[in-house]
């Protein structure tokens, strides 16, 4: 629900391939929040970027009201927290919580980084992250069996902190597999992620974020042509 | 009342664990400690955390979980009694939440390896560090409470305590400055206060114990960090 004119207090700083800027995309689509979407462009950071992320530098950035916030999981408890009158995206009992953001915290330390850096790497390299991010599936199937309890989410009936969390880097996990030329989600595996992803894909909060496999190919094409060719873009 | 079991799996000199009984201990919750050694991990603690392998991890009625964050904001949500360890307002919360990873991801880390290494690379850990703590030097000068939690202690406080112990333990035997109380007024006076609590002052590991440790961890992490 992005809206262009400038006439709403919300704002994201983000850029379309960004797995992290998806997450509060879909967290405001949750939460029917109306927002102004300002696209960073690629290879520079803006003056409002770094005025209101001095410290990281990053996208995303989320401002309500004025009020800048970085870091896409704490935007999305944010969100969360305020819109409090929509949809959950937290699961409400504290031990949930404590799962899902466990689970979180490990998308976004042990499976995204080895996932993204599959597409430059080669031979014995390549075959070990390639590894950590199947073992992360394993790990995650499990989660899911468990979290989702033979509902379609993480989060049950509707898509939570958690879809949210993963589900986000699903972009990035086709890509990687057709560059990589290597199968990641394997429903000989991971059955019911695969089901998931498709779900959750089509989630109508989700619907048009997630990027399409060759958009992403040919982003990472002028990523690596652009590290190649001059000083690497900063991130 | 039924009663609760909370059982915590720690490491005694572990700034991790240790912040987790922090937060049991100010809200009153009882609970069994279980010491592991972590260079001779127990089946107990690799079948309770088989995902990281690592203290703390929390038990409570059965229940468990694991990353010490992730403890402290569920020690608040279940306990709620005071302190209130997150702020109210979602806009601080979100604050507190960001301040945390901060100082983990930058200031631990990098003191941490600046400690564990020597030359170009010590610098380099060196300087990033500094920078880390500059940064939170700022946030902490805008912080005109006793604590960063207000007038009792609370999440960021606990998620930063370490720098009030931890830190110069490191400095000590890394032979380095990084939080020069000159030129850090504001941590360095909130470090005072801090480590004053009484909670706090008890449940602190010994020094002398600290520095064999982590003498020992420069010497074995020297060449790997």
């Amino acid at each position: 629900m992005a809206n262009t004119s400038s006439t709403t207090d919300v704002k994201v700083l983000g850029a379309w391939p960004s797995p992290f800027v998806i997450r509060v995309r879909i967290a405001l689509n949750i939460k029917s929040v109306k927002y102004e979407f300002l696209e960073e462009t690629f290879g520079s950071k803006s003056q409002l970027l770094l005025q209101s992320n001095p410290v990281h530098k990053k996208i995303p950035v989320f401002i309500h009201g004025g009020k800048p916030i970085a870091e896409s999981l704490i935007i999305v408890q944010y969100i969360d927290e305020v819109w409090s009158s929509g949809p959950s995206i937290l699961p409400s009992d504290p031990y949930d919580r404590a799962i899902a953001r466990f689970w979180a915290a490990y998308v976004d330390d042990k499976f995204f980084p080895p996932l993204r850096l599959i597409k430059s790497a080669q031979g014995e390299e390549k075959a070990a992250l390639v590894k950590q991010v199947t073992e992360g599936l394993d790990l995650l199937e499990e989660a899911f069996q468990k979290s989702s309890k033979g509902k379609a989410f993480f989060g049950g009936d509707r898509i939570g902190y958690l879809d949210i969390a993963f589900g986000s880097t699903l972009g990035w996990l086709r890509a990687t597999e057709n560059m990589g030329e290597v199968k990641l989600l394997d429903g000989a595996k991971t059955p019911g992620l695969v089901l998931w992803a498709e779900s959750f894909c089509a989630d109508g909060a989700v619907k048009g974020l997630i990027p399409e496999t060759e958009k992403l190919v040919e982003f990472a094409k002028l990523l690596a042509a652009r590290m190649k060719g001059g000083a690497p873009p900063k991130q | 009342m039924a009663s609760q079991e909370v059982k915590l799996l720690g490491f005694w000199v572990s700034p991790f664990s240790i912040r987790v009984e922090w937060a049991l201990k100010l809200k009153g919750v009882d609970y069994e400690y279980i010491e592991e050694d972590i260079f001779n991990k127990s089946s107990r603690l690799l079948e309770l955390n088989p995902v990281h392998k690592k203290v703390p991890v929390l038990v409570h009625d059965g229940k468990v979980m694991a990353e010490s964050f992730i403890l402290l904001e569920y020690i608040d949500e279940t306990w709620k009694q005071d302190p209130l360890l997150l702020p109210q307002d979602p806009y601080e919360r979100s604050k507190a939440r960001f301040w945390a990873r901060v100082a983990e991801e930058k200031l631990l880390e990098y003191s941490f390896t600046a400690m564990c290494t020597h030359g170009e690379k010590k610098e380099q850990a060196l300087k990033s560090a500094v920078e880390a703590a500059e940064k939170i030097e700022e946030e902490m000068k805008r912080n005109n409470k006793k604590f960063l939690g207000g007038e009792s202690i609370g999440y960021l406080d606990l998620a930063m305590g370490w720098i009030a112990y931890w830190l110069p333990v490191w400095e000590e035997v890394g032979s380095m400055q990084i939080v020069d109380p000159s030129q850090f007024p504001a941590t360095t006076a909130w470090s005072k206060r801090f480590l004053d609590h009484p909670v706090i002052k008890q449940n602190l590991p010994p020094r002398d114990k600290m520095l064999v440790y982590f003498h020992e961890r420069r010497k074995i992490l020297g060449g790997l960090v």
